[in-house]
């Protein structure tokens, strides 16, 4: 790995720096790397003075980074390396018009217009609505049958469109099409006024505020050479936590719900609200918008802000508990939860799952410990207890993690007692022709951004990656052999975000 | 069955008595502005060239609570000399106008439209669209169904086809790869229907204002009754204004 560079989480990095590797011999180290347990954090295309790049940031124990020139094409790795950059390839191809030639599924991703300007990879007219001229993989035989569901649900949720093919109940294979929530926010992020970033980084996927918008105040900071006072960095991790307990309270009830058990549903419903309350004691907002901004927080914590949620802390773990057991012990939960959906570690590990789902086949990655930001150098790490893959694996990491999170919160809510100034946004001269990569651990698992500067300091190319990002082809790959009627219970246990993947 | 009974004990009934009786949010809680009309000029100019919205006029001396996303950057000129944030939360407005605002709204229950409380007082079902939404705004929506707010026993329910529905509750910018899902969703719910625009994605883009990628303004393509400001609007703002437009 001496071909690329190691780098550290939120570092600036001068892009002199960056190693620019011969298009093969890139392509040649990228694979290898991620053939040998590695993974892929971010693999995107950007346009410099006329000329396509590619930059690829990998992790195993370390970060590292490097990039090519290539031309219109390059021979795609999904095909001769690795399924984990079967995603990654469909959004250059999307993005930038390159095309990788050899991709065994080479379909659009979100459905938009390349930046480019060059002619379209998948003979799309954008004028004709979302999906273009794509057909969907089918299953043909006998007694086998189609179903379309989406983009609209039966219910509150996001927009998207899921293809069974099915033989009966059984589900030979699902095909997730996205792109209707697609916003065009990496293009936005580099043309808008910068005091705008963190708002719409709030909004790339609102049940990831925190997570989202600390890896772009991160960023920034590294950039603009800012630096965070520990006290902020305190209330950075309590929210980060309290998004994931909320997120993994909230979803636990609706898993309860498909399968049926009402109480649970209605407890962890309401307790959700309850962290939900917590950030907004914090920030006065229940998702946490408003609170991290370049260079700390904008709403201090003082005594009274720590007192309510040391208290409601107190009140709701036991609740927490009872419910949790409530759940888990019923026989009937137990017998739809385990061995539904299940992926196998093989599986995880080729398609790189991050996250719960990840963890819950047996992957331990958490960035939290593996690239720590703010204070969680300093905090225990956990490890998960239920490693098989299905449904009842993924519901037992978020129980374990939901416990996990409220110990941390409780460290940390110790600790403050450090005076530090509230910030609020300002414009911020960007280190020239630099680049900065971050990660946290959001609640869905790795978050990451990464900007890319010019020689100006102006934001040359902002790229971002949620966790759904790999995650979706999970999903796809849980269903198989599945009974369709087990679709809610498989997705719920994700319960993966279309907005963060469609940006 | 032990287990249930014993959690149920220690739940106990949560449900809020709100709106028969106040209820108040915690003070860090941004909700109605308050705009101090005798403030300096320039410190009302300064406020809108920090605001990322966009939102304050500072010639009127009025804040666009339709593009506001509540962020409370403004707050923290010169002290609040030029607008501080209440804890109300009542802020749903039948006009769009009405959300320009030097702090002031207009009583929703008498602009509503008469025919609304006649055919839809009793029962409300509404097709709640997700219209590229950072799932902020749909998951308060859906906290209306947990048992502190328990929307459906005012009559109020979101329902899973738009054939059973008396209107439809939209969130989000509305991508234009959702435009048509959206539209076709409206068509199929009959008339007379209803039509709310929630967070200020949908009133006017919310923060993706200015993107190609997104229609930014539910009014120009439908005819909406009802905006629900915020970034997300709080599950009382959307209870209070469904309560007060339809009741």
């Amino acid at each position: 790995m001496d071909k690329f560079l190691k780098i550290t989480n939120g570092e600036r990095i001068s892009r002199a720096a960056i190693p620019a590797l011969g298009l093969d011999e890139f392509l040649q180290t990228v694979s290898d790397f991620v053939n040998a347990d590695g993974y892929v954090v971010q693999f995107f295309a950007y346009q410099e003075g006329g000329t396509n790049r590619m930059l690829a940031v990998l992790r195993n124990d370390s970060l590292f980074v490097a990039e090519t020139e290539v031309g219109d094409v390059f021979p795609s790795l999904t095909q001769t390396g690795s399924a984990k950059f079967h995603m990654f390839e469909r959004e250059i191809a999307e993005q930038y018009g390159i095309r990788p030639v050899g991709h065994p599924w080479l379909k659009h991703v979100r459905y938009h217009a390349n930046y480019a300007g060059r002619p379209d990879i998948f003979g799309n007219d954008y004028s004709v609505d979302i999906p273009g001229n794509y057909e969907y993989f089918k299953v043909e035989g006998e007694s086998v049958h189609e179903v379309a569901v989406g983009p609209v649900h039966a219910g509150i949720i996001e927009p998207g469109h899921f293809r069974f093919q099915c033989a009966g109940e059984e589900v030979l294979h699902l095909e997730i099409q996205l792109g209707y929530q697609h916003r065009g926010i990496e293009k936005m992020l580099t043309q808008v006024p910068q005091k705008r970033l963190p708002v719409i980084c709030e909004g790339i996927a609102g049940d990831t505020s925190v997570g989202h918008n600390l890896c772009c105040c991160q960023a920034i900071e590294a950039l603009a050479d800012l630096q965070v006072e520990k006290g902020a960095s305190i209330v950075r991790v309590i929210a980060l936590e309290l998004e994931r307990i909320a997120n993994h309270v909230g979803d636990l009830g609706a898993l309860s719900g498909d399968v049926a058990f009402n109480p649970p549903a209605s407890y962890f419903g309401r307790m959700r609200g309850e962290f939900l309350n917590l950030l907004q004691v914090l920030c006065g907002n229940r998702f946490g918008k408003g609170l991290v901004r370049p260079g700390g927080i904008a709403h201090v914590m003082g005594p009274e802000q720590c007192q309510l949620i040391a208290q409601k802390l107190i009140e709701i773990a036991p609740e927490l508990r009872n419910v949790c057991d409530l759940l888990f012990s019923a026989h009937t939960v137990q017998a739809r939860f385990e061995n539904t959906g299940p992926v196998s570690l093989a599986v995880a590990k080729e398609l790189g799952l991050v996250g719960y789902a990840g963890r819950a086949c047996g992957l331990p990655y958490d960035a939290r410990t593996l690239f720590p930001t703010e204070r969680y150098a300093d905090l225990p790490g956990l490890v998960n207890g239920t490693v098989n893959g299905d449904v009842n694996s993924r519901a037992a990491v978020r129980r374990e993690e939901i416990m996990h999170s409220l110990s941390l919160i409780e460290m940390m809510l110790g600790q403050n007692k450090r005076e530090y100034k509230a910030v609020q946004m300002q414009q911020y001269q960007l280190a020239p022709s630099s680049l900065a990569v971050t990660v946290n651990e959001g609640w869905r698992g790795e978050v990451s951004h990464c900007v890319l500067t010019d020689d100006a300091g102006r934001i040359q190319r902002y790229k971002i990656k949620d966790p759904s990002f790999h995650n979706w082809t999970g999903l796809a790959m849980s269903l198989r052999n599945q009974e369709i009627s087990d679709f809610p219970l498989c997705n719920k246990s994700y319960n993966l975000s279309y907005c963060g993947f469609d940006l | 069955m032990l287990k249930v009974i014993k959690n149920r004990f220690e739940q106990g009934c949560r449900t809020t008595s709100y709106p028969k009786e106040p209820i108040s949010l915690y003070s860090r809680f941004r909700g109605r502005p308050v705009i101090n009309p005798d403030c300096d000029r320039s410190v009302a100019r300064q406020c809108a060239q920090i605001c990322p919205q966009e939102a304050i006029d500072p010639e009127r001396m009025t804040i666009d609570l339709g593009r506001c996303t509540f962020c409370g950057h403004c707050e923290t000129v010169g002290a609040g000399a030029f607008v501080r944030f209440s804890q109300d939360f009542e802020l749903g407005a039948a006009n769009r106008q009405d959300l320009i605002t030097d702090g002031r709204l207009p009583d929703l229950a008498v602009h509503a439209k008469a025919h609304f409380k006649k055919l839809f007082g009793r029962s409300l079902q509404l097709r709640q669209v997700s219209a590229a939404g950072c799932n902020a705004c749909e998951a308060d929506t859906n906290v209306l169904n947990t048992p502190f707010f328990d929307l459906s026993r005012f009559g109020i329910d979101f329902v899973a086809s738009p054939r059973h529905a008396d209107g439809i509750h939209v969130t989000g910018p509305i991508s234009v790869n959702m435009k048509t899902a959206l539209l076709t969703t409206y068509q199929a719910v009959p008339s007379p229907k209803v039509v709310i625009a929630s967070g200020c994605c949908s009133i006017s883009g919310g923060p993706f204002y200015g993107s190609d990628e997104v229609v930014g303004d539910l009014n120009s393509i439908l005819p909406v009754d009802l905006y629900i400001p915020g970034c997300p609007p709080h599950p009382l703002t959307t209870l209070h204004a469904l309560l007060k437009f339809f009741k």
